[in-house]
């Protein structure tokens, strides 16, 4: 046991589990009857960073910033636009396809949308084990028992197994989901929106679940949530977005107790706190998102932004370095820490 | 049906079911469940689709002239060929006017179904209201929705009450564009506007639910937008009527807290704008401790627990509501590990006799294996069904 585990250590070296950089996904907009294109939706607009294994980096941000995005792309469940995803140093987005479908199980995603990625025809026992079979993930003569306990593990009970997606709630489609990725033994998952289906008790039992999956086997999470006090407790790192790109990315403790980007301000002033009588200090964001497909010039921000400044309108701010690990995109940090080139 | 009083479909329907380990049924005895559901749900719904229904059938008066909606003793059951699922086993609460219900439980514990009941949209034959009322105040007229033929049911629904759904990705079609879907709602039930005029308001609809770009929207299909997208165009579709009663399940589950927060703005706005009342079903205790006014707290297909926010939050009486207080992550509050309640719901094909939360319950005693545990008032507003809240044990 002791000696497996170092022998993977070292091939995969000092590399991240992933690394991700400069990566891009345009969605072609088509018009006319001849389906010409006639503009782009910049969906994740270079965007970079860096997950070390065995961590959790959280991704928040604005509903259609292009989160769900990025979790697709890095996983090539859609081609990219341009940049590069390196798993362990190496490039899936260069890999054939029949390499590709090898490792396929090591790199999974639970969905946001449980209905819509679950197949209406199959039981809930052959959702879950169809994979398992074909990438041989346990013995056959194991095979039962390992549905059975990762069914348990994930909270579905044994007389669950012949029924179809449609006879279940909303938050069991999205455990039966979760079973489906964790069963397939990955070391990497993007988890989109997990448990935003589940109530608070499930919820709790989902995040531990993660947690000590991670601890067991070192897993790796990219974890995309709207609620921040999810992303609070399981994240390490933390990253912002906004329109496309990445404003601020820090440890948790960066994020959640000095945030920079006026974005990141304004987003955890909008957290809804479970006390009815609390006393709320919202910062409310005037106007509304801008479209991808025609972002405004300099900061993408500075539309709503409280601090704008003249030169937000026409500068792209840059990337910097303002404390050990805490990056962050913003005119008003130009005199603090150092540029980064990618993140 | 023949002459059977209401009652004795729901004992019948009871006896039938007798508790059975569904993991070992046999194909001969579920041939017998299906022919026996078979014969329950093709009776209830020949009643239902029946034409020229007089209306003292259905039409009752309110409690409570105060209520829009009261459900009292809603059962709803589906009828799956491993048994009865008793998805809402009983359950009463009131919404009153002008008021936001916040509906909170364990997932699968039949919140959505007791909403669903309400607009009758509980997926038939295999799902049915079998006992029970739901009075339902439009203004004009009082309805009882479990007495209500689908042919009467079809105009109120979504002119009365409309719906925003869980699964926006689901309930929007993906064949059609969001603005054609809007129009057609804003269409059914304004049949003198013209097509610019609705389109117009379709537009309008957009707008209010804070998406730019609402011309170019109009026009994109719905996998051309994103989740929190897709959502604000149910919850678009959803207002244009006006409606008495908006039942929210999960309206903000798929979007960011900024959205959230503006969403939850605008249907706080929205609700007293046009008098109407909310019965808003989350699992987000944040979302509830904000909105709700009343807070009705379900566990397998029951009523655990319901009061005013402050009551439910402050003091919580029932130890699955303690629990779930618990089990929430709070912002710069951290904890190593998440209080999880222990165990899990009981199999809804075979509920026990006792109380649903015992196996669970770090308060159970001797007492608690006894019958299901009635309704203990704290107030006059906050109830509890259990053995040991802090009313029960001073009267003991
Ligand atoms: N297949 C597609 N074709 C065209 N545009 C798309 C497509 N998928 C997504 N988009 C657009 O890309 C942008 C980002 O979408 P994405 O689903 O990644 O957002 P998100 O951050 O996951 O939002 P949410 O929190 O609402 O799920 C949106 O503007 C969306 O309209
Ligand atoms: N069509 C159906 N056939 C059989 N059983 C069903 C059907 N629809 C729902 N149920 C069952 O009814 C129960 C209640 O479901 P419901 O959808 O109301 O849960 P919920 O409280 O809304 O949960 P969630 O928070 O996960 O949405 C569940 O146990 C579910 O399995
Ligand atoms: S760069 Fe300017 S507009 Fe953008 S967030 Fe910073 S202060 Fe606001
Ligand atoms: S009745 Fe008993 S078992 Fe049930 S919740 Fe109350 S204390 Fe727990
Ligand atoms: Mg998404
Ligand atoms: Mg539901």
């Amino acid at each position: 046991m002791m000696t497996e585990k170092h022998e993977e250590v070292r091939m995969t070296g000092d590399s991240p589990m992933l690394r991700v950089k400069n990566l891009k996904k345009y969605y072609p907009i088509k018009a006319g009857l001849m389906q010409r294109v006639v503009g782009y939706v910049k969906a994740v607009d270079d965007v970079s960073f860096t997950i070390q294994r065995g961590r959790t980096m959280g991704l928040v941000g604005e509903s259609g910033c292009g989160k769900t995005t990025v979790g697709k792309t890095l996983l090539r469940l859609h081609e990219k636009t341009a940049g590069e995803v390196l798993f362990m140093g190496s490039d899936i987005h260069q890999l054939p396809h029949k390499e590709l479908r090898r490792v396929r199980p090591k790199y999974q995603m639970i969905f946001q949308d449980p209905f819509a990625s679950l197949s209406p025809r199959l039981p809930v026992a052959e959702i879950i084990g169809e994979a398992v079979r074909e990438h041989q993930i346990v013995p056959n003569d194991e095979y039962n028992d390992y549905l059975d306990s990762t069914m348990k593990a994930c909270g579905l009970e044994p007389y669950h197994k012949d029924r179809y997606p449609h006879e279940f709630s909303g938050g069991q489609r999205q455990r039966i989901c979760i079973a489906r990725a964790l069963a397939l033994k990955p070391s990497f998952i993007v988890c989109d929106e997990p448990v935003s289906a589940l109530d608070v008790s499930i919820q709790a039992q989902i995040i531990n679940l993660l947690k000590d999956l991670q601890e067991e086997f070192g897993l790796t999470y990219l974890f995309i949530s709207h609620d921040l006090s999810v992303v609070e407790h399981i994240s390490d790192d933390v990253g912002v977005m906004y329109l496309g790109s990445l404003v601020e990315t820090g440890t948790k403790k960066n994020i959640f107790q000095n945030p920079l980007h006026p974005y990141t301000k304004a987003l955890l002033s909008a957290a809804p706190v479970p006390d009815p009588t609390a006393k709320r200090n919202r910062i409310i964001l005037e106007g509304s998102i801008p479209s991808p497909a025609n972002p405004p010039s300099g900061c993408k921000f500075h539309t709503r932004c409280s601090e704008c400044m003249d030169i937000c309108k026409v500068e792209i701010p840059q990337t910097r370095e303002v404390e050990p690990g805490h990056m962050v995109a913003c005119h008003l940090y130009n005199d603090q820490g150092t540029v980064v080139e990618d993140a | 049906m023949n002459n059977r009083k209401k009652g004795s479909l729901f004992e019948r329907i009871n006896t039938m079911t007798k508790p059975k380990d569904s993991n070992h049924l046999t194909a001969r005895e579920i041939r017998q469940i299906a022919r026996e559901n078979r014969r329950v749900t093709d009776a209830l719904e020949n009643k239902r689709n029946r034409k020229n229904v007089p209306e003292s059938e259905y039409l009752t008066t309110m409690k409570n002239p105060d209520n829009v909606v009261e459900f009292d003793g809603l059962r709803t059951y589906f009828f799956t060929d491993i048994g009865t699922v008793k998805a809402v086993d009983g359950v009463s609460f009131e919404i009153p006017r002008g008021k936001t219900v916040g509906v909170v439980g364990e997932s699968g514990c039949g919140k959505s179904v007791t909403s669903l009941s309400l607009m009758q949209l509980v997926q038939r034959p295999l799902g049915q209201i079998v006992d029970g009322a739901i009075r339902f105040d439009t203004g004009d007229k009082v309805y009882d929705i479990a007495q209500t033929p689908y042919q009467v049911m079809e105009k109120i629904r979504g002119s009365k009450v409309s719906m925003i759904f869980q699964e926006p990705n689901t309930s929007l079609n993906p064949v059609f564009t969001a603005g054609y879907q809007i129009d057609e709602v804003i269409q059914l039930h304004n049949p003198e506007m013209t097509p610019e005029e609705v389109k117009a308001l379709s537009i309008e609809m957009i707008d209010m639910v804070g998406i730019a770009n609402s011309e170019g929207v109009y026009n994109m299909y719905p996998h051309e937008l994103s989740g929190g997208m897709r959502q604000r165009i149910m919850i678009a579709m959803a207002l244009s009527c006006s409606p008495k009663l908006i039942i929210a399940d999960e309206p903000t589950t798929a979007l960011d807290v900024t959205i959230q927060a503006q969403i939850l703005d605008l249907l706080r706005n929205l609700k007293d704008q046009i008098n109407s009342s909310i019965m808003l079903i989350t699992h987000d205790l944040g979302v509830i401790a904000e909105m709700a006014d009343y807070v009705v707290v379900m566990y397998a297909g029951r009523v655990v627990e319901k009061g005013t926010a402050t009551e439910v939050f402050k003091n919580p009486q029932h130890p699955y509501t303690v629990g779930l207080m618990a089990s929430k992550p709070v912002i710069n509050r951290s904890v190593e590990r998440l209080y999880t309640i222990p165990g899990n719901v009981p199999n809804p094909v075979n509920m026990p006799n006792h109380c649903y939360f015992r196996d669970r319950c770090e308060r159970r005693t001797a007492v608690c294996n006894g019958a299901y545990p009635q309704e203990v008032h704290i107030t006059d507003t906050h109830i509890a069904a259990c053995y040991h809240t802090s009313a029960a044990e001073k009267q003991v």
